[in-house]
């Protein structure tokens, strides 16, 4: 098992440094869920299958991200507050490569 | 005012399936929900997604599911609200509730089954400062009737199939419409795409993107709306701003019931039935929260079961009844249908 460390800034402003499993199969946005980071029935909301923006977050950090899909770019261009460093989190998997990701949760919309 | 034995509130798979084990112990059922279809999340938000987690189906569509669901209570004659909100509930001394709704329909009954899922599905709103103020003064995120817009000059802001085909529609009836949208690219039906292409070449609308809607002129009334283009401002005069960015759940009203929340879920005794703090009014399905929770289909069927036992000696205290199984009762339908398993032969063979 191979556990890495990632740095989230809630909605709130306030960092938290987590340790995700890579071996789970989780993406950000369980990760965000399951540290409980933003209430539950704000972030998450179609439970990962890329059809709401409510797990929009900001990459600050260089990583290599997976490309974006269609249907990610399509939910991004009809998401709020977006910036070019938007992602979905659930689009983005927890993997040894992710060790050190740095990003900030994007307003509740 | 519509008078049944369990009301539920909302009709995704957990609702629908409460029909099915209320009408095993013969009790009538009528659902409200704020979607114009039954299925809730599996209609809304995808149909075409298979689930893999349902006992006994190795995959199913999420639609599939909820045509499934629909012919298996249909023997037990569902009603439905559709397309309307719940929206307020009173508690009579009798211990039934009159639930109204968004348009006023009335609904009374003993027991109140809140299978509101993540909550009723909202227009998303885009945020610009002091758009509420203008709700319903030039702001509408619902177009309820078009000829509303006649002769009226329209902004809509929003780059998917709502945004493309309204923006057909009204070119025809206002006197002006502008589509604004972030990108370039536009996320809707093939055939729309080239229509409001072809709407733009003739000039019967206008097209600003990549550009946002950033802010709202005027005083009581929209008079015009403040669009961004690669950080230059352009004011477009307008009487409607109508932005279309898709629906959203949100607990909405139910949050104001006199019901225990908590992290946006009501709070459930799930040791015994399901039940709310407010006896008579159960949550079951993704609404509800208790410790161990899990937002699955399949425990909300479980959910919807055990609370229809306890409804079931809510409304009937003084009668005994005991659990019986459909191999062996049968499933009669209130519209006189029966559905039984065939009888063995017992024959002597001489």
């Amino acid at each position: 098992m191979i556990d890495i460390n990632i740095t989230v800034v809630d909605r709130q402003g306030i960092s938290h440094e987590i340790t995700a499993p890579t071996d789970m199969n989780m993406n950000l946005m369980e990760i965000v869920k399951s540290n409980e980071l933003a209430p539950e029935g704000t972030i998450g909301v179609c439970g990962g299958m890329v059809m709401c923006a409510s797990c929009q977050c900001y990459v600050d950090s260089d990583h290599q991200l997976p490309e974006i899909s269609d249907d990610e770019d399509a939910m991004l261009s009809e998401a709020f507050n977006v910036r070019t460093t938007s992602r979905l989190g659930c689009q983005i998997q927890m993997n040894p490569g992710m060790d050190g990701l740095k990003v900030e949760l994007a307003p509740e919309s | 005012m519509i008078k049944t034995d369990i009301l539920i509130i909302g009709a995704g798979p957990t609702g629908l399936f409460t029909v099915f084990e209320a009408g095993l112990l013969k009790l009538k059922c009528h659902l409200i929900d704020a979607l114009p279809l039954p299925g809730g999340q599996c209609s809304e938000i995808y149909p075409k997604k298979p689930i893999y987690d349902i006992p006994a189906f190795p995959e199913i569509l999420a639609g599939d599911l909820v045509d499934n669901l629909m012919k298996q209570i249909e023997p037990f004659q569902p009603g439905f609200t559709l397309g309307e909100r719940a929206q307020t509930i009173e508690a009579l001394e009798d211990g039934s509730f009159i639930v109204t709704t968004s348009k006023g329909t009335k609904h009374q009954a003993p027991v109140v089954a809140i299978a509101g899922g993540l909550g009723s599905f909202e227009p998303r709103k885009p945020p610009i400062e002091s758009i509420e103020k203008f709700e319903g003064n030039g702001v509408e995120y619902i177009i309820r009737d078009p000829e509303f817009y006649r002769s009226k000059k329209v902004v809509i802001s929003g780059g998917g199939d709502s945004a493309l085909d309204w923006c057909i529609f009204l070119s025809d009836v206002a006197d002006s419409v502008t589509l604004v949208h972030r990108r370039n690219e536009f996320r809707g039906a093939l055939d729309s795409v080239e229509k409001v292409q072809e709407l733009k070449n003739i000039g019967k609308i206008e097209i600003i993107t990549p550009a946002e809607v950033v802010a709202l002129k005027g005083k009581s009334k929209v008079e015009g709306v403040v669009i961004n283009r690669e950080d230059q401002d352009i004011i477009v005069e307008c009487d409607h701003f109508i932005p279309l960015f898709g629906l959203s759940p949100k607990l909405g009203p139910i949050a104001d019931w006199g019901l225990e929340i908590e992290k946006n879920a009501i709070k459930v005794d799930n040791a015994l039935d399901y039940q709310t703090n407010i006896p008579g009014i159960y949550a079951i399905g993704d609404v509800n929260t208790y410790p161990g929770k899990l937002k699955l289909i399949l425990c909300g069927f479980h959910e919807a079961t055990l609370m229809c036992q306890s409804a079931y000696k809510r409304i009937f205290p003084d009668k005994r009844f005991v659990m019986k199984y459909t191999t062996v009762g049968g499933v009669q339908g209130f519209d006189g249908s029966k559905k039984e398993a065939p009888k063995a032969v017992i024959k002597a063979i001489i």
